[in-house]
């Protein structure tokens, strides 16, 4: 057998269910695996090595079940949702040593499914960050490079997947959370329509704009999750009650040699403008090339209003973050700071305490944005411009099928770069967050490495509501036909 | 929009106080300045008609779902308690309020 960790999860899935190898085997791969990587990439605040191998032995005792699609498959989890017996923080200090007495949907459903929960990933502190380097507890790095960001705020997600601890990871993206460390660590991620998956047991950062999803290392293997997780749960209204496609099945339906026959791609011009790197720039363009000679027709579109969408999606994913955080008051769970004199102070010096210094700055603003005599100036009109940019993302994909685009206008940055300039860093979003406005689909398929810094590239396939079949079956054609990225050396 | 450029420490102080938040001084410059880089980034918006356009507060595109409104016991004062900073089996604790 070849080293269990480099097998891609529906290889793994194979091999279990045909018995090459068992639970406990693939379990204690991906933990020596970890002990072998966590000292380059610290991407897991959470392992617990004994529950996995107790579960794995389990499963043996039982033998294969076809019936369960992830039987046996060791994944990690973002510290964002709840794990029933497992610390969950969201990387927080306000929520150091809480247990949650109950699994997440989309993380009862992995359970279900079979499938071996290790760890926990680390992330930005309630997902507030695109470099997980605003966790309470540390920095991850990027498995290509150590001393680089992994990307983030699901950072921790991407980097466990690239460095072969786990097989699949679930990340969540509020703005581009899965989409953004996927592209900067070489993996499959994907954001799927809002209300796909239940957001019950999620730990809310902007609930209309946040979505559960998996980070993969292959197109099918993330088709394979979100079969799993996908599907409406009646403890999440905005849960959408619609039938689950067959997303492994439906990869199968572009095949030949000219697979993207018929298919219009769109390119959204602001998209490719000024601030996108030439070396991403020179990748995206390769890969839609390949995606042409597949037989797609590549056609430019426009999305007007992208300039406004950072302001825009700052304003609503703060007023949301102020509301949700409220719940933090040091008195049902969490932190509760010490010698204290009245309920005031209880709550005030509690958060104080407990949040870090992103936090405090979303929270605030949101409180602001939110207030007496600015909720029209701010939070109405960026209601009334998400209106305006969801219906230019309708408008567009009329004229094509899919959109694509790059996922960041840069590779990975260096650790600390963005550390003292806040708005400096939401400008890096620029290409993920509109489509978390709009409430629609991305994928980022990794397609190759830049030329100047030899980190991967990821290119963004976004489409209509529900079309994740599509996206996959798309993104699966195109990666089939580019050269593989290969491994990072760690 | 408001007048961004002129937020300073006090305006910092009452988001803060908004929020349930206390700043220390060293923080107070600091957001006053981040914020006003921020706000006024925000000012974008202003440039965009929306004179016309009703708000999208959420990008949900069935009907909101109603369930019978029926009280369940699904967890025990033990599970809900479990996390509390203090309780005594029955109630959370908190300084007193009267």
């Amino acid at each position: 057998m070849t080293d269990i960790c480099s097998l891609s999860l529906t290889a793994l899935c194979h091999a279990l269910q045909t018995k090459q190898v068992s639970a406990e085997e693939a379990a204690q791969a991906c933990l020596t695996r970890i002990e072998a990587t966590e000292p380059a990439v610290d991407a897991l605040l959470l392992v617990d090595a004994q529950a996995a191998l107790a579960h794995a032995r389990e499963l043996d005792a039982a033998g294969p079940d076809p019936a369960q699609p992830l039987w046996g498959v060791p994944v990690t989890v973002k510290d964002a949702l709840c794990t029933r017996g497992m610390v969950t923080t969201a990387a927080s200090r306000i929520l150091e040593g809480f247990t949650p007495f109950y699994d997440a949907f989309a993380v009862r459903r992995l359970r279900e499914a079979g499938a071996i929960i290790l760890g926990k990933a680390n992330m930005d502190e309630f997902a507030m960050g695109s470099g997980t380097e605003n966790s309470a507890y540390k920095k991850t790095r990027n498995p290509w490079d150590s001393t680089k960001t992994p990307g983030g705020s699901s950072g921790g997600s991407a980097a466990s997947v690239a460095a072969g601890q786990c097989f699949a990871s679930l990340g969540t993206d509020t703005g581009g959370s899965i989409r953004q460390p996927a592209s900067f660590c070489g993996c499959v991620g994907l954001k799927p329509t809002y209300g796909r998956v239940s957001r019950y047991g999620l730990i809310a950062y902007g609930s209309s704009l946040d979505q559960i999803g998996p980070l993969t290392r292959t197109v099918e293997d993330c088709a394979r999750m979100l079969a799993v997780i996908a599907g409406h749960d009646a403890r999440d209204n905005t849960s959408a009650p619609c039938p689950v496609e067959d997303y492994p099945a439906a990869l199968a339906a572009l095949s030949g040699d000219r697979p993207l026959q018929g298919l219009k791609l769109g390119l959204p011009r602001e998209f490719f403008g000024q601030g996108l790197a030439q070396e991403v720039r020179d990748v995206c363009e390769a890969a839609i090339q390949q995606a042409a000679s597949l037989g797609a027709e590549i056609v430019e579109v426009s999305l007007p209003h992208t300039d406004a969408a950072i302001a825009t999606y700052y304003i609503i994913a703060m007023a949301e973050a102020s509301s949700n955080l409220a719940r933090f008051d040091g008195v049902r769970y969490g932190r509760r700071a010490p010698d204290v004199k009245n309920l005031e102070e209880l709550y005030v010096l509690s958060r104080s305490q407990g949040f870090g210094q992103e936090v405090k700055r979303r929270i605030m603003l949101g409180a602001y944005v939110l207030s007496s005599g600015y909720y029209d100036a701010y939070y109405r009109k960026a209601a009334q411009v998400r209106r305006i940019i969801r219906d230019e993302y309708l408008s567009a994909l009329q004229q094509c099928d899919l959109l694509c685009a790059p996922v960041s206008p840069v590779t990975a940055w260096p650790l600390g770069s963005h550390s003292t300039d806040p708005l400096e860093a939401y400008l890096m979003d620029a290409y993920t967050l509109s489509l978390n406005l709009a409430g629609l689909p991305g994928l980022s398929l990794p397609v190759g490495l830049g030329a100047d810094s030899r980190m991967p590239v990821g290119l963004q396939l976004m489409g209509p509501a529900f079309g994740e079949a599509r996206l996959l079956a798309v993104a699966h054609a195109l990666e089939c036909a580019l050269p593989a990225l290969g491994s990072p050396a760690l | 929009m408001a007048d961004n450029t002129s937020l300073g420490p006090e305006a910092v102080a009452h988001m803060a106080a908004l929020s349930r938040l206390v700043v220390n001084r060293e923080e107070e410059a600091l957001f006053a300045r981040q914020f006003a880089d921020i706000l006024g980034y925000m000012d974008v918006l202003s440039k965009v008609d929306t004179s016309h356009t009703e708000p999208l507060f959420s990008p949900v595109l069935h009907e909101g779902i109603t369930r019978e409104d029926t009280a369940h016991n699904r967890r025990s004062h033990e599970q809900v308690l479990g996390n509390a900073p203090d309780a005594d089996g029955q109630y959370f604790i908190v300084p007193r309020i009267v």
